[in-house]
């Protein structure tokens, strides 16, 4: 992309296209000839990461959209069905879902490569810029793409995140009915952010061919800061970086993987396995993590246009950044003050984004304030000062001397800082999340047969607590997303098809209408759905002094509790995702009558020490011998409780065995092609030492 | 590099050709994923379970038309005298050759059962139409007989018979 190519193919049938499209010699030029300074680190593999992010995001969105339903009633259970249902829809929702968080943690690193290495300035600030509008279009689709599966927090995210266009004066109102398309967030808003979403990924896609170009024309930056003068400063693009890119994509791979197959829902939000309802906000609204810093900057500032002024700002101030900092040293290597405010600022982002999870009260708004105040000062206060009175260090005449004279030490502790800075935020939506003044106990952690790695549900588990769900819950909960079809799913309770057609027989459902125009009952067939215990949610609550059963379906990955730190940082290294079941064994069997003195029980309410507020609208509803077992376990109301978790577990994950299965196979063969990787990387380097 | 010795080339070769390999591996059992989520899930595929269809209300010389599938299946209690057109026609004119007795089942001769879709391009053929008493199909005229055998137009062949069974004498099970 760097001017008229001399690369001429040999091939007639190719010179004969190249003399009409050169299309073959500007690849050639782009990614094959094109000089890379020889001095790069892994932090510049980033780039290529995010390119193939991009991909993977754009394929799987693609194939997502075949098989998903823009229509509020039935965004969320068309997900579902994804999951349950498409051949690999798990795989491929949980790559899109975990692949916007791996797209945000990469382009990070890449924003915060530039700022270091200072990148951005001349002759790159166009360069800059446009890596400036990706990453608002970036923030504009997962926010988007975050409202699709309309559950709680997609409906709420959707709410907030309009709303803040209302605080343009005058116009706002009139501004935000716009973007909704009626009166409030409902189905014209589902369908244009559906649309949106799937539009701008491309839009992403002609900026970062804007990018590259400019990229390709500046040529890169690297860590010395210094431009490459002579060939020895440099190596062709391939094989060099191209195969050290490789090597860094397969890395990241397996970190992304980790998160697809182990803990797929450890940065998501529990309550957008609700459906979204209007009536209802969630305790705490967070965002994703990666809007944290900025919903921490909205939140600091008392006034509401201020709050949407500051946090626009603070991510247009960084498109000014090759104006603000006009040092002529690039690389905070060689500048020992710039260095170390940049890792203040570093800390600064991370505590914004950690406060960012946090209710927004007491101590939390004075530092969210005070951090505020820092992030501004970074661009508009230390760097101009920084570039007029620091005094940087002597740098290398060129890029060979740098090769030769270092051998870095820092990026380890880097990896481990960012690594800890990461898991602060995400412990900072947890704890948000969980801070309930008047919350519940922290439920005990069991020992389940389907954590970790190599976890399996107990097939007698399962059957068993198939049958206290259909004994006692069923009575008053729906399940509405299994089917009878499903118990003869493989990884699941493990009947037959004929007994599962067995079960689905004995159960009268209402089909119709026949010849005559009239509704008739049949025996149930195995793709009938479980049977509602109620026609509808009004009788639901009419049958339940006024409260509403919720559906089991998904409760397992609905329920939250607080692990708090450092705990949750070692929960994804331990693959925790059990808090569901936990929560749900412990509820059982938490109930204590008569509720503690101290404590005033609304009429029509029962204590249980797990449930977040105490006072639960459901009776106790199993107690031992109540549920006869064919097994020989014990009726007691503690192995109740405990396979019905199992049970429920299941339902809201039935391919959870599969997942860990090829999770497997996909983690050994990254790690082994890993390896390959590193040595041919060594090997393809070993002549440009 | 210069002096690289025969031995370090075979050894370098193995390494690119092993590591290009897993990374071919890798690629096609990526895709794999991509291209199975096309075929039909698990919820259609349980819809398509068999059906049972009562054959009791529909009287001599009638139809009628059930979806399995998605797709249409006429039922035809056939007249004495459809069936015995039917029988009577040299196998060896048709542009299909299959006789009649091979397209019903041993005993309930009278039923017929065909999925209703003209081999030609897919279109729905309108029942007791045509000149042979059977299906004609208005999209580009093909017209099948009593038995469902195409007899003119573009169609290349007969009306084909979707698998099914009699469970009872009134009462078939289709799939």
């Amino acid at each position: 992309m760097s001017g008229p190519s001399t690369y001429q193919p040999t091939n007639p049938a190719l010179q004969w296209i190249e003399k009409r499209l050169p299309i073959i010699g500007l690849v050639h030029s782009s990614f094959v000839a094109y000089p890379t300074p020889r001095n790069l680190n892994y932090w510049w593999t980033f780039g290529g990461i995010l390119s193939f992010m991009l991909g993977v995001q754009i394929v799987t969105g693609v194939i997502l959209a075949m098989h998903y339903t823009p229509h509020v009633d039935m965004a969320f259970n068309s997900v579902e069905s994804i999951v349950r249902d498409v051949n690999y829809g798990w795989l491929l929702r949980y790559l899109h879902s975990n692949g916007a968080s791996m797209f945000f943690i990469a382009v990070y690193i890449h924003m915060l490569r530039g700022l270091y290495y200072g990148s951005y300035k001349a002759p790159r600030e166009i360069l800059w810029i446009l890596g400036v509008i990706i990453y608002l279009l970036m923030m504009a689709t997962g926010f988007m793409g975050y409202v699709l599966p309309w559950g709680q927090m997609s409906f709420w995210g959707a709410t907030v995140i309009t709303n803040l266009f209302s605080a343009i004066p005058y116009v706002g109102e009139s501004i935000v009915t716009l973007l909704w398309g009626g009166y409030s967030v409902g189905n014209p808003t589902l369908n244009r952010f559906f649309s949106l979403h799937y539009l701008l990924p491309f839009v992403i896609a002609g900026v970062v061919v804007l990018h590259v170009w400019a990229l390709h024309v500046a040529g890169q930056n690297n860590p010395a800061g210094v431009e490459p003068k002579t060939e020895k400063d440099t190596v062709p693009f391939t094989p060099y970086a191209t195969i050290k890119d490789g090597f860094g994509m397969v890395c990241f791979m397996i970190f992304y993987a980790w998160f697809v197959f182990y803990i797929p829902n450890y940065l998501g939000d529990p309550d957008n396995y609700i459906m979204a309802n209007p009536g209802v906000t969630p305790a705490h609204i967070v965002p994703e993590w990666y809007y944290l810093p900025f919903y921490a900057i909205l939140r600091s500032i008392p006034s509401k246009l201020g709050g949407v002024i500051a946090m626009f700002s603070a991510i247009i101030v960084l498109a000014f950044l090759p104006w603000l900092d006009t040092a002529k040293t690039k690389s905070s290597k060689y500048r020992p003050l710039a260095k170390q405010f940049f890792w203040m600022f570093v800390v600064v982002a991370v505590l914004l984004g950690w406060l960012g999870g946090k209710p927004a009260e007491g101590i939390y708004i004075i530092a969210g304030r005070v951090l505020t105040f820092c992030y501004f000062a970074y661009f508009l206060i230390v760097l101009p000062i920084l570039s007029r009175i620091e005094t940087p260090r002597a740098l290398p005449n060129s890029i060979a001397d740098d090769v030769l004279a270092k051998y870095g030490k820092k990026a380890a502790s880097a990896i481990i800082a960012l690594i800890l800075a990461g898991g602060l935020i995400v412990g900072g939506t947890q704890n948000a999340k969980a801070a309930d003044e008047h919350g519940g106990s922290t439920p005990p952690s069991l020992n389940w047969s389907f954590a970790g790695p190599f976890g399996k549900f107990d097939r007698g588990a399962l059957q068993r607590g198939y049958k206290v769900y259909k004994e006692v819950c069923a009575t008053c909960h729906s399940m509405s997303l299994l089917h009878f079809r499903n118990l003869a799913d493989a990884g699941g309770p493990g009947f037959s098809a004929a007994q599962a057609l067995a079960v689905a027989s004995d159960v009268k459902v209402q089909d119709g209408p026949n010849d005559a125009g009239d509704m008739f009952e049949r025996p149930g067939r195995l793709a009938d759905p479980f049977p509602k215990p109620f026609p509808n949610e009004n009788a639901a609550r009419a049958a339940n002094g006024g409260a509403y059963p919720p559906d089991l379906s998904l409760m397992a990955k609905a329920r939250n509790y607080d692990r708090g730190f450092p705990q949750f940082v070692f929960d994804f290294f331990t693959q925790f995702q059990e808090k569901g079941p936990n929560y749900i064994d412990a509820l059982l069997q938490g109930y204590v009558d008569p509720a503690p003195k101290d404590f005033a029980l609304p009429p029509g309410a029962y204590y249980n020490k797990y449930f977040p507020g105490h006072a639960i609208k459901m009776p106790k509803p199993i107690s031992d011998d109540q549920v006869t077992y064919d097994d020989g376990t014990p009726q007691k109301v503690e192995n109740y409780a405990k396979d019905v978790s199992t049970f429920l577990m299941w339902t809201a994950e039935p391919h959870l065995e599969a997942r860990k299965r090829i999770g497997l196979q996909v983690m050994v063969f990254l790690i082994i092609f890993a390896f390959l990787m590193y040595f041919t990387k060594k090997k393809v380097w070993a002549n440009a030492h | 590099m210069t002096t690289t010795s025969s031995a370090e080339h075979t050894r370098r070769d193995f390494l690119f050709v092993a590591t290009g390999a897993v990374a071919a591996v890798g690629a096609a059992a990526a895709v794999w994923p991509l291209i199975s989520q096309m075929n039909p899930d698990a919820s259609t595929i349980a819809a398509g379970a068999p059906i049972e269809v009562d054959l009791a209300p529909i009287a001599e010389g009638q139809d009628i038309k059930v979806f399995w599938r998605g797709k249409p299946i006429y039922i035809m209690n056939r007249t004495k005298k459809q069936v015995e057109e039917a029988r009577a026609v040299p196998v060896s004119s048709l542009p299909d050759p299959q006789t009649d007795q091979a397209r019903v089942k041993e005993g309930h001769d009278q039923w017929l059962v065909v999925i209703g879709i003209c081999t030609h391009l897919g279109c729905i053929p309108i029942a007791h139409e045509g000149a042979y008493d059977g299906f004609f199909c208005p999209c580009h005229g093909s017209v099948y007989d009593t038995s469902g055998r195409i007899r003119q137009g573009p169609a290349p062949l007969n009306l084909p018979i979707p698998p099914y069974a009699f469970v009872s004498d009134t009462k078939i099970k289709i799939g």
